[in-house]
């Protein structure tokens, strides 16, 4: 405990030795948390550590086996969500709850309707209450517009005025930057300052060190469903987060060495592609990723990389335009033959694209490669030779299992990745394309893949990184293209580029500070 | 309970809980249709008609033997149907190719009626297999191509080939003079019997069309792509495969198959062909290939129960005075319970199977749900 922190006063919740079992696995055992009122208390830890499971009780969705939870000092049994809201707290989703189609008034009162007389909705108070709270705290929203029309930073703001419209005093925002630009992530954090100062008290789930350093009051780090400390910014720094988090001593920044990158690999002349709504989305893109180097890719998601990384692997048939792997025009090309190019590709969705989930770990990991010698003799599988590399692999990637015939839903997210990343990087490869190859892991497994994708590149091979995390982008770089819109808007140096600079580049495509990169889009090399 | 104990029963939980639920509304739907028309409550009425039906199917050599021949139509519709499971398509159809399977196998069969038995069986049973594939073939083409849910096109492809049937029958295959319309016996392309009076040698290739069931789906690289195709679309088109080419190929193969068990029924059982020909095999396929979670040996032992039902149906009406249509009701429940699988499996308390089957009841709403993604 702290008791030198700013806010000293009776907790506005409290949970006391809260222990919650599943089946095999102690999710929370006697945690013991207090959020003080007007606090903004950052909740730390691993995916799998237990934060979701401890936010599900306070929320009303999980009963805990052991332990009370106190709320203004009083006992409280949460039995479901509605107990929850009435009591006063509050959960804003990673994945919103919002219904697109219908305006931000009506999302807002969705479920807490005021009706008059007859069951009719009485939309003017409530409009007037989504001003007024607007107005309040500083981010006023225009409660005729419909949600689906909103960008994603707004769209999180309607899910705190939801949680405002409903008198939250706690409010629980999990993992609320993950899908936000740099400027995007400073505004939300300047809403919650201003709903700290009014009083609220702000539970911040994040894994993002550098995040909860700088807007949390506290800071309580959980690790296999334990409590393993407690700080204040003051006091600490990302390392020591990251050692608390994780339990041993991490690097978090890659040492990514120099690059000695030979001729092009990758050669993309003015493509364009459409999605599948049939809309332009990448618009005449020239790009080219030498071998041995990583260029990264960085935009706000949406920005049409998705797209553009589906035209490469084969995915998708560009409209106009070239792609040709070491001077092999590959433009086209259905994917099969794409990676018999020598093209891996770790897509960014792996339980829909890149594993099975019930199949075996051993399946998944020949998932790209199973119609090649020796995992099928003709058109026989050859189950030896396809449990001999699923083994080695296993090993060699630190894929944490208990048998390569476990199924891939069993794992763990960080290990389920890793089974993408030892299929794919254990191909004889020229080019490697990886979207989001991080995206919600944990501390350990990024360090790993970040490594292995280092290994990679020093090996020869051209490596196209798409990530919406910025930093990664930063991190692992040799050169950074920023794609804003389906078009290049600027290419940096992997290591002189600047956050901010790239970050401007994302949100507004350069216009904002004059930034004419057209000259530079896409003169790679 | 030891590990291997455990994991069988989280496979058999649900088939075996399914049966017996039905087999209870089975006796309630008994004893309360006697209690409406007589006034009079019998509970020993319902083990009286479940007596007879067990020693109907099973209770002598005759009934087992034609247990055995009920048997294997069901088990070839089962197959037809499961593969399709597995490759993610609801193939509801089965019942269409098995019409034309046994529509090409008596045109060909009645052609050859006089040629020699080791040349008349084999290729009228494959006619049928070819006009089954066929039949087959269409939706898969169609859902390729244009998107169209295999399950509305084999819903009218069954409707389609009554016609056919019906328009074949009575027209060209007509023997001039009869009665009413219907074909020549197909003569010396009749199936052998080798078992009891009619034991025919389906007994012998059906089951081992299931054992190349099992070997296509899990040792061969085609059946892994239709196996990761039906498991996850998504994760087939990443991984090079071609849905277009699977969808297609899993639905003939799948149609071969029905077209097969049609063919099996005519030369072995009918041997000719009348307007009215037909039977609900391929629709009591469905509830088989679930029954049987789509694994072969599942199908086989679901099949059998089936043929069983089947066979002692009789017996049944005969001894116990309860209709034959009881085992429809019985089929019917069965199928119910499968489907509404998660309820059951709350209500029994059962823990979440995770075995290397995917669940074929989630496959089934997976499937119904329509997502096609083909590019």
């Amino acid at each position: 405990m702290t008791s030198e922190s700013p806010q000293v006063g009776a907790p506005a919740l409290e949970m006391r030795g809260i222990t919650k079992r599943y089946p095999g696995v102690v999710a929370n055992d006697s945690i013991d948390l207090d959020i003080r009122p007007g606090e903004i208390h950052a909740l730390l830890g691993e995916n799998g550590a237990g934060k979701t499971t401890l936010m599900n009780i306070l929320y009303g969705l999980a009963r805990p086996d052991e332990g009370t939870i106190l709320i203004g000092g009083e006992e409280v049994r949460l039995t479901g969500p509605s107990e929850a809201i009435r009591r006063g707290i509050s959960m804003v989703h990673q994945h919103f709850m919002l219904v697109p189609v219908l305006t931000v008034a009506e999302n807002i009162i969705l479920g807490e309707e005021t009706t008059v007389r007859g069951g009719f909705l009485d939309r003017s108070e409530a409009h007037k209450r989504i001003v007024d709270l607007g107005r309040r705290f500083g981010f006023e929203v225009d409660p005729e517009v419909k949600v689906g029309s909103l960008s994603v930073g707004w769209q999180q703001r309607v899910e705190i005025l939801k949680a405002l419209y409903r008198n939250a005093k706690v409010l629980v925002l999990d993992e609320p930057t993950a899908v936000l630009t740099p400027q995007e992530t400073q505004e939300i954090f300047e809403v919650l300052r201003r709903l700290a100062a009014e009083g609220h008290s702000i539970v911040f789930i994040s894994h993002k060190l550098y995040e909860v350093l700088e807007i949390a009051d506290r800071i309580t780090v959980i690790r296999r469903g334990k409590v393993v400390g407690q700080r204040v910014p003051a006091e600490t720094n990302e390392e020591d987060l990251a050692e608390m988090m994780v339990g041993r001593e991490v690097s978090l920044t890659v040492d990514r060495g120099e690059s000695h990158p030979a001729g092009a690999a990758l050669a993309i002349q003015g493509l364009v592609v459409r999605d599948d709504r049939g809309r332009e989305v990448v618009h005449a893109v020239d790009l080219e990723v030498r071998s041995g180097e990583i260029l990264g890719i960085a935009g706000v998601a949406g920005n049409g990389q998705d797209e553009l990384v589906e035209a490469i692997v084969g995915l998708r048939k560009p409209t106009r335009g070239t792609v040709s792997l070491e001077g092999i025009d590959i433009t086209g090309l259905r994917s099969r033959d794409v990676y018999e190019h020598g093209v891996g590709y770790v897509p960014a969705d792996r339980h829909r694209f890149g594993l099975v989930l019930s199949f075996s770990i051993a399946d998944n990991l020949v998932l790209t490669s199973y119609h090649r010698q020796p995992y099928s003799r003709g058109l026989l599988r050859n189950d030896e030779a396809i449990r001999e590399a699923a083994e080695e692999r296993i090993k060699a990637f630190d894929i944490r299992t208990p048998s390569a015939d476990a199924k891939a839903a069993t794992l763990s997210g960080g290990n389920q990745q890793k089974v993408v990343i030892a299929r794919e990087f254990s191909r004889d490869l020229k080019l490697l394309v990886l979207d989001q190859p991080t995206r919600g892991l944990d501390v350990g497994s990024i360090e790993f893949i970040h490594k292995q994708i280092i290994a990679k590149r020093n090996a020869g091979t051209a490596i196209l990184l798409v990530s919406a995390e910025l930093d990664e982008i930063l991190d692992l770089s040799d050169r950074i293209a920023v794609v804003y819109r389906g078009k290049l808007v600027g290419l940096r140096d992997g290591r002189t580029a600047e956050k901010n600079d790239v970050g401007l580049l994302m949100a507004t495509g350069g216009r904002a500070n004059g930034d004419s990169a057209g000259g530079e889009t896409g003169s790679a090399a | 309970m030891s590990a291997r104990l455990s994991r069988a029963w989280a496979i058999l939980a649900l088939p075996l809980i399914s049966i017996g639920l039905s087999v209870i509304v089975g006796s309630l739907v008994i004893v309360f249709s006697q209690w409406l028309v007589t006034g009079e409550l019998q509970a020993g009425l319902a083990l009286d008609a479940y007596g007879a039906l067990v020693s109907g199917s099973v209770g002598s050599e005759r009934a087992i033997v034609n247990t055995l021949i009920n048997t294997m139509p069901l088990l070839l519709g089962g197959l037809a149907v499961g593969l399709g499971f597995k490759g993610g398509l609801f193939n509801i159809g089965v019942q269409g190719q098995f019409l034309m399977g046994a529509l090409g196998s008596v045109i060909v069969g009645v052609q050859l009626r006089e040629s020699p038995a080791l040349i008349a069986i084999p290729i009228s049973l494959v006619a049928g297999m070819i006009f089954g594939a066929a039949w087959g073939f269409i939706p898969g083409f169609l859902k390729a191509v244009s998107g169209a849910h295999e399950v509305v096109t084999t819903i009218m492809l069954n409707f389609v080939a009554i016609a056919i049937l019906a328009a074949a029958v009575s027209g060209p295959l007509n023997v001039i003079g009869s009665q009413s319309p219907q074909t020549l016996p197909v003569g010396n392309a009749s199936l052998p019997v080798i078992l009891g009076r009619n034991g025919t040698i389906a007994i012998i290739y059906a089951p081992i069309m299931a054992i190349l069931y099992g070997w296509l789906l899990f040792r061969t690289t085609r059946g892994f792509e239709i196996r990761v195709a039906g498991a996850s679309p998504d994760a087939a088109r990443y991984a090079g495969m071609s849905p277009r080419h699977l969808i297609i190929w899993t639905m003939s193969v799948s149609g071969m198959l029905g077209g097969m068990a049609g063919a099996t029924d005519l030369l072995g059982a009918t041997h000719q062909m009348t307007t009215t020909y037909g039977t609900t095999v391929g629709f009591d396929a469905i509830a088989v290939a679930l029954l049987g979670r789509t694994n072969p040996l599942g199908i086989v032992l679901s099949a059998l129960l089936f043929g069983a039902m089947r066979t002692g149906a009789s017996a049944m009406q005969i001894q116990a005075g309860v209709p034959a249509d009881l085992v429809g009701v019985l089929q019917a429940t069965i199928l119910f319970f499968l489907i509404i699988g998660p309820v059951i499996k709350r209500i029994f308390r059962l823990k979440d199977a995770k075995t290397g089957l995917e669940d074929s009841a989630t496959t089934f709403t997976a499937t119904y749900g329509g997502e096609a993604t083909i590019r």
